[in-house]
């Protein structure tokens, strides 16, 4: 329904005439005659296409190619003195204008266009441009530079006029049965189930078929069917295109795609999220996502690229898709010469580019083939995350709550443990005076007296520590080696695997010039990874203390315990009493493999009885240790929580609901990891400089710098007084494409969604806008569509509701020889459009005529089968495609994983496009090719084997009704008596045929990872898989009308 | 804009079987281009007889065997003798030459220069010199046309595959034998007019190539070059399901086509009536790749002379199916050979390189030559760029100021060479060829004004040979 305007109204009083005119377009269109004697000709329609086709070339906008100093896209050159003197255009007066003179001069020389010359002026041209000349020779703005115009008779109004003028009759409604077809390709891509149809035949309600139409829209695969379309245009793909083609993660941008129409997101402000999601204020992460549109274009890794070359490749490219997808703008000429046809010019197309030269990006990303990083990207997880997460928090919770009740076992049991580890060793941390190393490195003493290295890292070094104390018979030393997260993979080395090697452990008390005497070192762990190295066949604390017996290299080490505390203990062979004495540490950390030292240690005494021995109380957290060193009635509240919470982390009672809570924690870990996906985003950085590139050449920087700008000769982006000094940004363009008085995005947009809906455009060239572009038959409409749209607030489904609700939607595409003849091309509207579906529809509508398809939305691309050995051209790496396993095989087709080299085979054969560059219209062909593939790609026999099962389970064991059924599920109608006929022969033929050959049978329905039926009788079933397949493969089915 | 009227009926009556239902290829004049040339039982089958018909030019050539070097040869170790630089090996280039120049891989490194790593000799009465890594294609050198002054303008694989395929080193645009087929009509209706055959080869790093160069851009796909494949399927999807035999497919097809002939019969769809001749040209297509494929019809010495067993996924079986393909009326046949991206070890790789094409090569020209063939098939052997004079290590680098294509038979002289580069191999400095004056100059041999072979995309004329002005080689025209 269109929306009531009620300020807009046709007060345009020269409608009628405009109405008259464009009928008398449809009329040349139809019949090969000139313009009437007494009819004016009007610039748009008649005058300018013939300048651009004959004459512009070398008197239009390109400066480079203008001839004679002569430029006719402008009045006022036009009317103006060459440089011959002579006045091209003298308006009101052909007999003097040069023009006229020289396109009807029979001198040869004089002849213009010259006689060789492609495009030649017919006479009936000539008559009406003396006419045009003659009456004032009036340039009209170009109508798609025009303002949108208002009309509000609607769509029907303006339709029938025209064609009745053309002495036509609209054609009669499409019965019901087309209609909910047509409508349910149209809005959701997919065919409406024979339920469908029979309930909105049956439905006596005067708005049945609006009912259908809401319910359409507000399908969750509306917004599927809408992503074909857009994906097309904003290129979207799974790989990068350029060279090795690797793959890169940006699925999330196809589903914020979908999302957005499905939440029918006013397109204003999903232009702005696109170009420009980055810049909103706030941005969400949706919108972060939407902004990868900007890192859609195609990427290199390929060695030897010049990154300077390849940022111009793509800043041209992306001049190309935003002129196209918004304005229907062919500015891609501009990148070498100002445009031969439309007023664009090199310096339009190079300040459009720098719109986007903040976009964090890189000329060549290399390594990227191995690493997989294509720049600025985020972690994107799916919107259902959380929903799949719950039941399983759910169930933590509970458990938890297991874990965290109190019973009188479980207190005995902890009281015993503590008990069990409390045993005081009597260990007393040393407070170090100073800490030194040699080679620039830095030693630190930290709060809880250990010591942290820092600063150069040298292969091999020195660390001297000093400290005092004052107990009294010293029996051992502990050096105690800890983790901290500013080491290499957590420490406690240096080393890259965070490993050290203690060569050498001295202590010296006092002055005295000898060391003190140490005896068995124990170490908590010893390192037995490449012990054979070692003389002591491992990385011994021994060899720590032999002074050097054994070599200077040969030390304690601790692999393969990275990140985690360990400590070496060794005795005094006497006691000593420390009587506030210094004692100096000198650790030697000799190991020829370079860089082996310690990053963060701590040292302490003991007076406790020897033996000493390294205990591996490292499985007490440090600060539960430390709790356990204090009396229990001294200990805190908070202490004493601590330590519940780590006994029952341990308890052995508890270990079944622990293991249970980490089974879910895990299961957590990879849920999340498998929804959560990583995607291309826009970044912005400081705007690189920008400038023409003469004749597009990237290495000549001779041109003249060029700061965000729109098209020169369209209104200029307005912007608040406070950013007037900045620069302009994406979203500036996002704002200014999207305005209410840009003549240009509302009507390209509603122009494509009328293409949706009718197989061709109001105006054809739906990549075309300018002056080489159609004009349409039908100007009121799409004037009246965009005006809406824009009034709407930019709601598009209502535009479609307005589009699809119309008499002229509903019309029946049938049409006769005559109307054919006389509007080939259905310019008027007459009837409605005939047109095999697109290859995505194609193999959607048969995944769920047979069943199988799983109407899953979003997530990871999808791999459906496809032929071995496709991808054996692609290299870095080289490449074996695996075909996706269970659901994914039968998931709609938006979904499948684009490649943009090697697009999958069968949907290229239905002329999808690779998306290397954006694609408005896709060709339509009907080619031996896409025979083949409807006969032979396993998924089409699958499906028809599946098709198969559904019959022999679904319907009447008879084959007339069985016939019934498949036409019924697959083309929603009842098939007659010839059909009939035709099927049951074939039926016949091939019951006997596999009767006779069961092992071809049974290859046939062992197609596919559908699990062949054990209940169904195998020759059965692939006499009607093959019947089956012969229902896919007619026109019928793949045809919307 | 309007159209011509006729053109607007005539754009009706083609538009399925070209498939691009409205924009683009609209504005063509048609003639008669569709015409029911065969019939199959009752089903007329149209063949597209082309936008230029006749031609602008009587052709010199029926078909183009394009022997594809990817990876880009070396000029300095096959075709073009520089003395020079053996002199001055190991010594500086002139920064003369190289200054501001667009560089690879040898970005920001010193610039040495590398002495050609083989001999050349003279061959035969025209006395072309020629790497003697290459003797037998050096005895057909009086049936050779050597071009020594080659130019491209994209220095990396990927844009430069697609420029020298397309005419346009952006995506998007027809691959040559698109524009053929688009131009020209069917060759043959039993099989795709524009194939694509490829092999890896053993030397140098396999450079992946992209289906672009194959494409049809922005024409129908039906344009698109089929690739015949050595392992698997040899045509995608042109085998039938298993347990689908010959006879169950040809029941299938006839079954579908009756209904489909219903269909047209009560709705005048002539949509409809495409499709049924498409299955007719997919069943013909399915039955002729076997023939094609099976080689064993090929005498011993044959297989000998080619030096391949069979269609065996070298570049010398290869050959033999092009061959094949000649025979059978395919226009365009694309061979690949994947393997000279040279950048180290140029000597080895150039002999393992020449020890796989150099045999091959010979075969096919004078087996052509003996059938006959030779005279109306064009030979392109070459790649997308050539290699640097300078040293990459104990390889060469990529090189787009001057290299070097062969042609031979389908019109061009024999034992001729066309243009120089300078005393280093570096710049092509006489009678420079532009990749688009070459590909104008295949055009006319095909009988096709360059010019004249124009679509109407986004708002421009779009041609093979693009908008700057390019030049027919008319000197090597026999």
């Amino acid at each position: 329904m269109r929306p009531n305007m009620v300020t807009r109204r046709s007060a345009n009083s020269t409608a009628p005439t405009f109405y008259f005119i464009a009928s008398l377009l449809v009329a040349i269109a139809l019949c090969p005659k000139a313009l009437s004697a007494t009819e004016t000709p009007d610039f748009n329609r008649d005058i300018l296409p013939m300048l651009t086709g004959t004459c512009f070339k070398c008197h239009g906008p390109d400066k480079e190619h203008r001839e004679a100093g002569l430029r006719l896209d402008m009045r006022d050159s036009a009317i103006a003195k060459l440089e011959s003197d002579a006045v091209a255009i003298v308006p009101g007066k052909p007999a003097v204008s040069e023009l006229i003179r020289r396109i009807t001069s029979n001198d040869p020389d004089e002849r213009m266009p010259p006689p060789d010359a492609k495009e030649q002026l017919t006479p009936e041209q000539i008559e009406t441009l003396r006419r045009w000349v003659a009456d004032g020779a009036k340039y009209d703005k170009y109508w798609a530079y025009a303002s949108i115009q208002k009309f509000d008779k609607g769509i029907d109004h303006y339709a029938h006029a025209k064609i009745e003028r053309a002495g036509l009759k609209p054609s009669p409604q499409a019965d019901r049965v087309t209609l909910i077809r047509r409508l349910s390709f149209d809005i959701i891509g997919l065919p409406p189930s024979p339920q469908e149809v029979q309930a909105f035949v049956e439905d006596k309600s005067p708005n049945a078929y609006e009912k259908v139409v809401d319910r359409l829209l507000n399908s969750k695969h509306y917004g599927e069917r809408m992503a074909m379309f857009w994906l097309d245009l904003v290129r979207f793909a799974d790989t990068v295109g350029y060279h090795g083609d690797q793959n890169v993660s940006i699925s999330p941008f196809r589903d914020y795609v979908i999302n957005s129409f499905n939440d029918n997101m006013q397109f204003d402000q999903f232009t702005r999220e696109q170009l420009a999601g980055d810049l909103l204020p706030n941005s969400s992460p949706r919108q972060k996502v939407a902004s990868g549109y900007n890192r859609l274009g195609m990427m290199s890794a390929e060695g030897g690229v010049q990154p300077k070359e390849y940022l111009a490749k793509y800043a041209a490219e992306r001049v190309r898709n935003v002129s196209l997808v918004w304005m229907g703008a062919t500015m891609g000429c501009c990148e070498c010469h100002d445009h031969k046809y439309d007023p664009y010019t090199m310096v339009d197309f190079y300040s459009m580019a720098s719109f986007f030269a903040d976009i964090q990006e890189k000329g060549i990303y290399a390594g990227a083939h191995a690493s997989g990083k294509w720049g600025s990207s985020i972690n994107y997880p799916d919107p259902e995350l959380p929903t799949l997460l719950k039941p399983i928090d759910d169930q933590i919770t509970q458990l938890q709550a297991v874990l965290n009740l109190s019973t009188p076992a479980l207190d005995e049991a902890q009281r015993i443990w503590e008990t069990n580890n409390s045993e005081q060793v009597g260990w007393r941390v040393l407070a170090p005076l100073q800490a030194t190393a040699e080679h620039g490195t830095k030693l630190t003493i930290q709060t809880d007296k250990s010591i942290l290295a820092s600063a150069a890292a040298a292969p091999q070094n020195v660390y001297t520590v000093t400290a005092k104390t004052d107990l009294k018979s010293i029996t051992g030393f502990r050096l105690e080696a800890l983790p901290d997260k500013s080491l290499p993979k957590g420490g406690p080395g240096r080393a890259g695997n965070g490993n050290f090697v203690v060569s050498e452990l001295r202590v010296f008390f006092g002055e005295k010039a000898d060391a003190i005497a140490l005896q068995n070192a124990t170490a908590t762990v010893e390192q037995t990874l490449a012990g054979n190295a070692t003389p002591y066949g491992k990385w011994s604390a021994a060899s720590a203390i032999d002074n050097d017996a054994k070599g200077s290299s040969w030390g304690w080490a601790i692999l393969p315990e990275a990140n985690k505390p360990n400590q070496m203990v060794v005795e005094t062979k006497e006691s000593i009493d420390g009587n506030n004495s210094v004692l100096k540490f000198v650790i030697e950390q000799n190991h020829t493999n370079s860089g082996h030292t310690l990053g963060k240690f701590r040292l302490a005494v003991t007076s406790a009885a020897q033996p000493l021995s390294a205990k591996k109380t490292q499985g007490l957290p440090e600060n539960i240790r430390t709790i356990l060193a204090v009396d229990g009635p001294s200990r805190t509240d908070k202490q004493k929580s601590d330590l519940t919470a780590h006994y029952r982390s341990i308890a052995p009672s508890l270990a079944e609901t622990r293991k249970k809570i980490a089974a879910l924690n895990q299961q957590k870990v990879q849920l999340t990891k498998e929804h959560t996906r990583s995607t291309l985003v826009t970044v912005a950085v400081k705007p690189r400089a920008m400038r023409v590139l003469p004749r597009g050449n990237w290495m000549d920087d001779s041109g003249p710098e060029v700061t965000p700008t729109v098209p020169h000769f369209l209104r200029q982006v307005e912007r608040a007084q406070a950013d007037k000094a900045s620069r302009a940004n994406r979203l500036d363009l996002a704002n200014w494409l999207m305005s209410k008085d840009n003549p240009l995005t509302a009507r390209v947009f509603v122009n494509r969604l009328w293409k949706l809906y009718f197989g061709r455009g109001l105006v054809s060239s739906l990549d075309d806008f300018g002056k080489q572009g159609t004009q349409s038959a039908h100007p009121e409409i799409l004037d009246e569509l965009a005006s809406d749209f824009i009034d709407s607030e930019w709601d598009v489904k209502q535009t479609i509701k307005t589009i699809v609700t119309s008499s002229t939607y509903k019309q029946s595409s049938q049409s006769d020889e005559a109307s054919r003849t006389r509007d080939p091309f259905n310019d008027l509207l007459a009837r409605q459009g005939r047109f095999r579906q697109d290859a995505e529809m194609i193999r959607d509508s048969v995944l769920s005529v047979s069943g199988l398809l799983v109407r899953k939305i979003g997530g990871r691309s999808v791999r459906p089968y496809q032929p071995a050995g496709y991808y054996a051209h692609l290299n870095f790496p080289k490449r074996t495609y695996q075909h996706d396993k269970g659901e994914n095989l039968w998931r709609r087709t938006v979904y499948t994983h684009w490649q943009r080299q090697f697009l999958h085979p069968s949907l290229r054969a239905f002329d999808a496009p690779s998306r290397e560059e954006c694609t408005v219209e896709r060709a339509r062909s009907n080619t031996p090719l896409a025979a083949l593939v409807m006969l032979n790609d396993p998924i089409y026999v699958e499906a028809s084997r599946a098709f198969a099962e559904r019959t022999l389970n679904e319907a009447p064991k008879e084959m007339g009704p069985r016939i019934s059924f498949v036409f019924q599920r697959a083309l929603l109608r009842e098939p007659s008596v010839d059909e009939t006929k035709i099927v049951s022969q074939l039926l016949v033929k091939y019951e006997k045929d596999f009767r006779e050959d069961p092992v071809a049978a049974k290859k046939l329905i062992d197609i596919g990872e559908r699990p062949t039926p054990e209940n169904l009788d195998a020759v059965e079933l692939a006499t009607w898989t093959g019947i089956c397949r012969i229902l896919f493969n007619t026109h019928e089915f793949i045809t919307r009308n | 804009m309007l159209q011509h009227p006729d053109h607007e009926t005539m754009r009706a009556t083609r538009r399925s079987f070209l498939g691009r239902s409205t924009a683009g290829i609209g504005a063509i004049a048609l003639g008669s281009l569709l015409r029911p040339d065969s019939l199959l039982g009752d089903v007329v089958v149209p063949k597209w007889h082309g936008v230029i018909n006749p031609p602008h030019f009587k052709p010199r050539a029926k078909r183009i065997i394009h022997l594809y070097m990817a990876g880009g040869p070396s000029h300095l170790e096959t075709f073009d003798y520089k003395p020079k630089l053996a002199e001055m090996n190991g010594k500086p280039m002139p920064e003369s030459l190289t200054k501001g120049k667009q560089i690879a891989q040898l970005q920001g490194k010193k610039l040495v220069c590398l002495a050609p790593q083989w001999p050349f000799q003279q061959y035969g009465e025209s006395g072309l010199n020629i790497s003697s890594k290459f003797p037998l294609i050096g005895s057909l050198a009086d049936k050779l046309c050597l071009i020594r002054s080659m130019k491209t303008e994209q220095i990396n694989h990927d844009p430069a595959h697609t420029l020298f395929n397309t005419g346009n080193a952006n995506p998007g645009r027809p691959a040559i034998g698109s524009w053929l087929t688009y131009g020209l009509g069917d060759s043959t209706q039993n099989l795709p007019n524009f194939v694509v055959l490829s092999s890896i080869g053993r030397g140098g790093q396999a450079q992946p190539i992209a289906s672009r160069q194959w494409s049809s851009g922005f024409l129908p796909s039906r344009l698109q070059g089929v690739e015949f494949r050595s392992r698997g399927e040899p045509v995608l999807y042109a085998t039938n399901p298993p347990g689908i035999n010959d006879s169950r497919q040809r029941e299938a097809i006839n079954a579908v086509q009756a209904l489909n002939k219903i269909h047209d019969e009560l709705f005048d769809d002539p949509e409809a009536a495409t499709r049924i001749a498409q299955y007719e040209l997919a069943y013909r297509m399915q039955a002729s790749v076997p023939g094609l494929m099976d080689v064993s019809d090929e005498p011993q010495h044959v297989l000998e002379k080619y030096g391949t067993k069979g269609a065996d996924g070298t570049f010398a079986g290869n050959c033999l199916l092009a061959r094949r393909m000649a025979e059978r009326d395919v226009r365009f046949i694309q061979v690949y050979h994947r393997g000279w991206d040279h950048h180290g070890n140029i000597k080895k790789s150039i002999e393992t390189t020449a020890g796989e094409v150099d045999r091959a090569t010979h075969a096919l020209i004078s087996d052509l030559a003996e059938r006959g063939m030779l005279e109306d098939t064009l030979i392109m052997f070459g790649g997308e760029f050539g290699r640097t004079p300078m040293a990459q290590g104990s390889g060469r680098d990529h090189h787009i100021a001057g290299y070097s294509y062969m042609l031979a038979g389908g019109g061009v002289k024999g034992g001729v060479s066309y243009g120089e580069t300078d005393e280093f191999g570096y710049n092509s400095v006489k009678d420079i060829v532009h990749i688009r004056d070459l590909h104008a100059t295949i055009l006319q041999l095909m009988g096709i004004d360059h010019e004249r072979l124009s679509v109407k995309f986004q708002g421009l004329d779009m041609r093979l040979t693009g908008v700057e002005a390019a030049r027919v080689i008319k000197e090597i025209l026999a």
